[in-house]
């Protein structure tokens, strides 16, 4: 599957079917800093995901005084 | 994982709430903690103007859109930094949400009211640049929400923003940070000069960034997902990654830190800074301590300022910025 990865933009191809939690683990990403978006919606980390899915995870985490 | 309340599909995990949600019980859920929190901290009432300052990134547009959906009368104002393409797409995120919802924004950019951006700042004063930046956004915001006439300024820093300030204060004992960190900011005014320093509130301090990511995801709102190009090296971002670790490993690490420091520790904290004492600024007339009553007080946003525009008209700049991190 494509995995859309932000900031800075880039993608990489994860094999699948697999899971967000095992997703995750591979990419080597905290769960708790990332939202994992599919067809505009979020999915939880014991969501299934699958060889052709189109995936975004997205960093929540942003810095700077504000 | 289903949604707590009607079991459908979750959206969402909640680890420190032990919940899940689906899309409209999450944004009910959260909609519900921002209006818990304005309540509980007395942050303002339904008749009270809010001037609601937004960056165009995800917090600051889900908490204009939270206040307008609870019916609050509540202007935005976005404050132009001059940070190139990066200014440019949040003022255009900012614009467009005003625009779909009909809410009113106010737009001011610092090269116009000072001829200086944040970059230039930085280059001309030796500062790095969040430094002079969120002095500059500090004082823009008071003085807009004096011009303007609203009671209160709002800001949409959440519990990981208030966690990392927290964190680093604690780190360097930073006692007087520590007793000016709160939800809530009273007004100070100045009678001789007319002036003050409004209202301040913070209505999404129980809200996690990953929540308030969410909620605009959820709710269709185009935020800019890029980063300001000057974050490198900020030490917030740092503090917040291994607070997020530890939150991991133990859902409700932050609620638990902050809150419990508002509720044990915090007031030890508050008492005026010793023998200082709070006037008008010489040059702008804004609220400003001072140490020694014998000397002029200029406020340190006209001190940079001036500094600044000086090196500016005689061409010079400064040595390029230290390396040690402000925030
Ligand atoms: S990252 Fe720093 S320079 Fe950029 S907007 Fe935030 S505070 Fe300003
Ligand atoms: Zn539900
Ligand atoms: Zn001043």
């Amino acid at each position: 599957m494509k995995v859309k990865l932000r900031n800075p933009d880039r993608t990489v191809e994860v094999s699948g079917p697999t899971n967000v939690r095992a997703l995750l683990e591979e990419l080597g990403i905290v769960p708790e800093a990332v939202l994992v978006i599919r067809d505009a919606t979020l999915l939880t980390r014991d969501e299934d995901v699958f060889e052709d899915d189109e995936i975004e995870v997205r960093p929540v985490l942003s810095g700077g005084a504000r | 994982m289903k949604c707590k309340v009607c079991r459908d599909r979750a959206v969402i995990d909640i680890r420190r709430h032990n919940a899940g949600f689906c899309k409209d019980h999450f944004l009910e859920h959260l909609t519900g903690q921002v209006a818990k929190t304005i309540k509980e901290f007395s942050m303002f009432e339904s008749d009270d103007r809010l001037l609601v300052a937004v960056s165009g990134g995800k917090d600051s547009l889900a908490l204009w859109d939270i206040l307008l959906n609870l019916g609050y009368d509540a202007t935005g104002f976005y404050l132009d930094l001059g940070i190139g393409a990066y200014s440019r797409a949040s003022k255009d995120a900012s614009v467009s949400f005003a625009e779909q919802r009909s809410a009113k924004l106010i737009v001011r950019s610092l090269a116009q009211e000072h001829g200086l951006t944040v970059p230039e700042l930085s280059k001309l004063t030796g500062r790095v640049p969040c430094s002079g930046c969120g002095l500059n956004k500090r004082y823009e915001f008071n003085r807009a929400a004096l011009e303007e006439g609203f009671d209160v300024l709002v800001t949409g820093h959440n519990l990981d923003d208030e966690v990392a300030t927290l964190f680093g204060n604690v780190l360097h004992w930073n006692v007087d940070m520590l007793g000016r960190q709160a939800p809530v900011l009273e007004e100070r005014a100045l009678e001789e000069s007319g002036t003050a320093l409004v209202r301040k509130v913070k209505p999404l301090v129980r809200v996690a960034e990953r929540e308030t990511a969410a909620y605009a995801l959820l709710r269709g709102i185009d935020y800019i997902v890029e980063e300001c190009p000057l974050v490198e090296g900020n030490v917030q971002h740092r503090y917040k990654e291994a607070i997020t670790l530890l939150e991991e490993a133990s859902p409700g690490t932050k609620h638990q830190m902050y809150f419990g420091f508002l509720k044990k520790a915090s007031h030890r904290f508050q008492q005026e800074p010793d023998g200082a004492e709070v006037v008008a600024c010489s040059t702008c007339g804004a609220p400003t301590a001072v140490w020694d009553p014998a000397r002029a007080a200029v406020c340190s946003f006209c001190k940079t300022k001036a500094l600044a525009l000086k090196r500016k008209s005689e061409g010079s700049v400064a040595r390029p910025p230290r390396k040690r991190r402000t925030h």
